[in-house]
């Protein structure tokens, strides 16, 4: 039996009431918080009887292997933890190996008490303790070699995994000491917050793009991701999903057709207990070319259930309704009282804004292979939420969760997808029913049709401004199904403001905006039939994706009803006042960047050309980073829209990895692209209609512009980065088609029809 | 049981003719390098080279292959040194690195024939490939990279040739 995850509820951690721990194991040197009183007993007791996987040990050859509780998709994470370990703990670089790991509780995020990836959090939130962990190394190596060589600790000299003595001219590098068996400390919680660590100008690896540790893996092929996991004796499921995303049950399944399938072991009928999946077979045979024609030859009749009517038009038509309503929802935003301030407005804008159903599709198709052995069920997928995920697998296969160890994979692609568990389920029923390990691995038709999209979103903005043109009272209600309420967890859902029970802040973070307006409401209203009929999930940046997207729209349609130039206007807004004093001159700051280096204002440009700007702060507030884009757009008589150059500044804080940064924040503003202009699905008799990249189009090379991006870093806290420029892009070109054409779009994704449209309104 | 010649090497799989090669040479040879993406030809990231073209392997039958010379990512260089290898690493183009086996596949069967590309062609012979971090800017410039490491390298091999 082991330790592994006792709930689904976040725990609270309070890195102030742990030690800190360096002891000899039989692996070499290990260190680690110990756990919170009661969760990992063991570890909290003597160093000699350490478990060797904490969050980092360096082994007698003096490899020192970071272990990683983030799910790497890419943004390069365990490397940066790696990163921050070694600046402290002054290891050379190439001395620096990472781990992935397990859901053992131990591995939890040291502020969010869970393992889950996400909300661009991890660097910010893991920062202070991967530097604390980094530096007690460094003194626990520092005094075994002081006494080791005889020398006081403080005449050390630390650098590149060597502890030099200049005065004798002696040294002992980390693999020396730890071979030596001397370095053994543990630090009380206050000896280690007492840590003084390095201040910027002692920096020698933050800072610096050192080369990612998991890119060469990802050149050759070796690289190992869920899909590629192999165990002897396994079996391969594909699944047969309904027609309706959520809520069909299978009435039959014939498999006397693939029966004749060479290799075919078993038809699956899923009993989903968890609610993650319904009406869902899994075929399982020797192969998964076997278990694809196998699931093709079963014949299954399905029960659609309530939502085999709906389509996105009905979600739509819900939403409106509801948002008509006077007592309709929770609010989440209520300074003063913007009602009273629209009668006494000099000018009343109001403007509805929608966003299309949005489909993750990484590259890696979802899958998971599961293994019972013994008691314990192993369950091998790259995922984002190891704490809640390992629970649904249990509840998949009936056992208590701390029976399943999660072997976390290189993630190939993310963008919130995989914080889901359902790919789970199918491989546990399967391994049940078989006694085998089984791997299920979706095609791209499953992959799509099942995603937990982002969901369908409608909002209504009002806006009033007084006679001198000043913005006096917003109103912004925000109507969409609630991905982060589906997962049942209370502690990830906020108290409204209105006291009318909590409301899922992750539909509408980023209408809190960093301007000063005194007359404010923010409206959450959970959308019920959009809930149920289209399960959604976190897309990368979740609600700023649709909340700047009215904010940011709505506030360049209030610039141009009061004749003011959009960028300007913003930076009125920005003024610091009260709550928002500290983030309004960082986003000031940041707009102003962009707009210098994208030349706004500075040139004539040619007919049917205009530049839009954009400014957020994804994704709390509490968390915020602040981003600008400036874009340049050319729109031809046919409402056809061009994109030359997008150009992107975000304030950082501190930069970890520069070349990272500038990496990710490309990407993520080529996603925002890919959302504005690329990207819809649609629902249909209650199903996803879009079925693989044929009907559901990201961005592809041809169609990339131009993109600059500029990295302020002022010193603050490292914020993140992988999110915040996916919001930023889509108000910026609807407000620079507005700029080159006078059109006014406000439905994503942006279409030339649209375009041409509004240009002839 | 059909018989690959695979990265110089001749293996036969337990598979129908009517396999697609892509499992074939995930499953019965265990090379993961190749990738499953969308099993449509849509998206690159199954990309291995059949007599030096670039193929999606995910639409490729395993009964249409036979006897034919087939690369995988695994066989593109003995040590992951293939220029192009190189460039993605001194470009630092993988993120998630998902569809980079592909991409890479797909960029050396450009090079191969066209050491020179402009930016024009390399946009037109990566376009199927799909990247889903929008890797797209680095995979240009790490293509441009070893393109001119190539060039060099083969100058400087004729230079030495005796005349």
């Amino acid at each position: 039996m082991n330790e592994h995850v006792k709930n689904v509820t976040p725990e609270k951690t309070d890195l102030s009431r742990r030690s800190f721990l360096v002891g000899t194991a039989a692996t070499g040197l290990v260190l680690g918080y110990a756990g919170v009183p009661g969760i990992d007993s063991a570890s909290a007791a003597a160093p000699a009887k350490f478990e060797p996987s904490v969050w980092y040990a360096i082994s007698p050859d003096g490899l020192v292997t970071v272990t990683c509780g983030k799910a790497d998709m890419g943004q390069h994470i365990a490397s940066t933890m790696a990163q921050i370990v070694c600046e402290e703990l002054g290891a050379n670089w190439k001395d620096m190996r990472v781990a992935l790991a397990s859901n053992d509780p131990k591995f939890n995020d040291p502020v969010l008490g869970a393992q889950i990836t996400g909300g661009s959090w991890s660097t910010m939130m893991n920062f202070d303790a991967m530097s604390r962990a980094g530096a007690a190394g460094r003194m626990a190596l520092t005094e075994g070699a002081a006494a080791a060589m005889g020398v006081p600790a403080s005449e050390l000299v630390v650098r590149d995994s060597m502890i030099v003595h200049p005065k004798s001219k002696k040294q002992m590098s980390f693999a020396d000491v730890v071979k030596s068996g001397k370095a053994t400390k543990t630090f009380t919680p206050d000896e280690l917050k007492a840590i003084k660590l390095k201040t910027p100008d002692q920096y020698t690896m933050i800072g610096v793009s050192v080369p990612q540790l998991d890119i060469p893996s990802k050149t050759n092929g070796t690289a190992k991701y869920g899909i590629d996991v192999m165990l002897p004796g396994m079996a391969y499921g594909a699944v047969v999903t309904p027609p309706v995303r959520f809520g069909a049950t299978v009435k039959s399944v014939d498999d006397s057709a693939a029966k004749k399938v060479p290799g075919f072991i078993k038809a699956v009928t899923l009993d989903d207990k968890t609610g993650t999946t319904s009406g869902w077979v899994v075929a399982v045979a020797s192969t998964y070319a076997n278990a694809r024609k196998a699931a093709q030859a079963l014949k299954i009749a399905y029960d659609g259930g309530p939502n085999a009517k709906l389509s996105s038009q009905s979600l739509l038509d819900e939403a409106m309704r509801l948002q008509k309503l006077e007592d309709s929802g929770q609010f989440f935003v209520k300074d003063g009282d913007p009602n009273a301030a629209f009668g006494s407005a000099a000018k009343v804008v109001e403007a509805e804004y929608t966003t299309s159903i949005n489909i993750h599709a990484p590259l890696e198709p979802m899958n998971a292979t599961a293994e019972f052995k013994g008691d314990i069920l192993h369950i091998y997928s790259g995922n984002q939420f190891a704490t809640r995920s390992g629970a649904i697998a249990a509840g998949a296969a009936g056992i208590d969760p701390k029976f399943v160890v999660m072997h976390q994979m290189w993630l190939g692609g993310g963008f919130g997808r995989r914080l889901d568990a359902d790919m789970m389920i199918p491989a546990v029923q399967a391994a049940k029913a078989i006694g085998k390990p089984v791997k299920v691995i979706y095609t791209r038709e499953n992959d799509m049709t099942m995603d937990f999209s982002r969901p369908l979103t409608y909002q209504k903005v009002k806006a009033g401004v007084d006679g001198d043109g000043k913005l006096i009272a917003l109103s912004h209600d925000v109507v969409s199904a609630w991905p982060t309420a589906r997962w049942g967890i209370p502690d990830f859902l906020t108290p409204s403001v209105d006291k009318k029970g909590p409301l899922d802040s992750f539909t509408v973070n980023g209408a809190d905006f960093f301007y000063t307006v005194p007359n404010h409401y923010v409206r959450a209203i959970k959308n019920e039939l959009a809930h149920n009929a289209t399960p959604s999930g976190q897309l990368r940046s979740v609600a700023p994706g649709w909340t700047f997207w009215a904010v940011e729209s709505m506030i360049d349609e209030i610039a141009a009803a009061t004749g003011k130039d959009p960028a300007q206007f913003r930076i009125s807004l920005l003024d610091g006042a009260g709550k928002n004093d500290g983030g309004a001159q960082r986003l000031r700051n940041t707009l102003l960047a962009a707009m210098g280096l994208s030349g706004y204002g500075t040139r004539q440009l040619p007919k049917g050309e205009g530049m839009g700007v954009a400014c957020v702060s994804s994704q709390e507030r509490a968390t915020a980073s602040w981003t600008a884009c400036v874009a340049h757009v050319a729109v031809a008589p046919s409402g056809a829209v061009t994109v030359k150059k997008l150009t992107v500044a975000t304030d950082v804080g501190t930069q970890v990895h520069p070349d990272n940064i500038r990496a990710q924040v490309e990407g993520a503003a080529l996603w925002g692209l890919s959302l504005a202009m690329y990207e819809k699905a649609t629902l249909k008799d209650g199903g996803i209609e879009q079925t693989n990249f044929d009907s559901y189009t990201p961005l592809r090379m041809s169609q990339m512009p131009e993109v600059a991006v500029a990295v302020i870093a002022n010193g603050e806290k490292a914020t993140g980065v992988g999110e915040p420029a996916v919001t930023v892009v889509a108000p910026a070109i609807g407000n620079a088609i507005f700029n080159a054409s006078g059109a006014r779009v406000r439905a994503l994704p942006i279409t030339a029809e649209a375009v041409k449209a509004s240009m002839k309104a | 049981m059909p018989t690959l010649t695979i990265n110089g090497r001749s293996l036969s799989v337990d598979a129908a003719n009517d396999t697609p090669l892509l499992w074939a040479i995930r499953e019965q040879l265990q090379m993961t390098g190749t990738k499953f993406g969308c099993g449509a030809g849509l998206c690159g990231a199954c990309t291995v080279h059949v007599n030096g073209e670039a193929v999606r392997s995910c639409q490729t039958m395993v009964g249409d292959v036979a006897g034919k010379k087939i690369t995988t990512i695994e066989g593109l260089s003995a040590k992951g040194d293939h220029p192009l290898q190189k460039a993605w690493i001194a470009e630092q183009v993988p993120q998630c690195g998902y569809c980079q086996s592909g991409q890479i596949m797909q960029a050396a069967s450009l090079l191969a024939k066209n050491p020179n590309p402009t930016k024009d062609e390399v946009v037109a012979h990566m376009d199927g490939n799909l990247c889903r971090c929008m890797t797209y800017s680095r995979i240009q410039k790490a293509i441009m990279r070893a393109a001119s490491e190539m060039r060099t390298a083969s100058a400087t091999s004729s230079e030495r040739r005796p005349t």
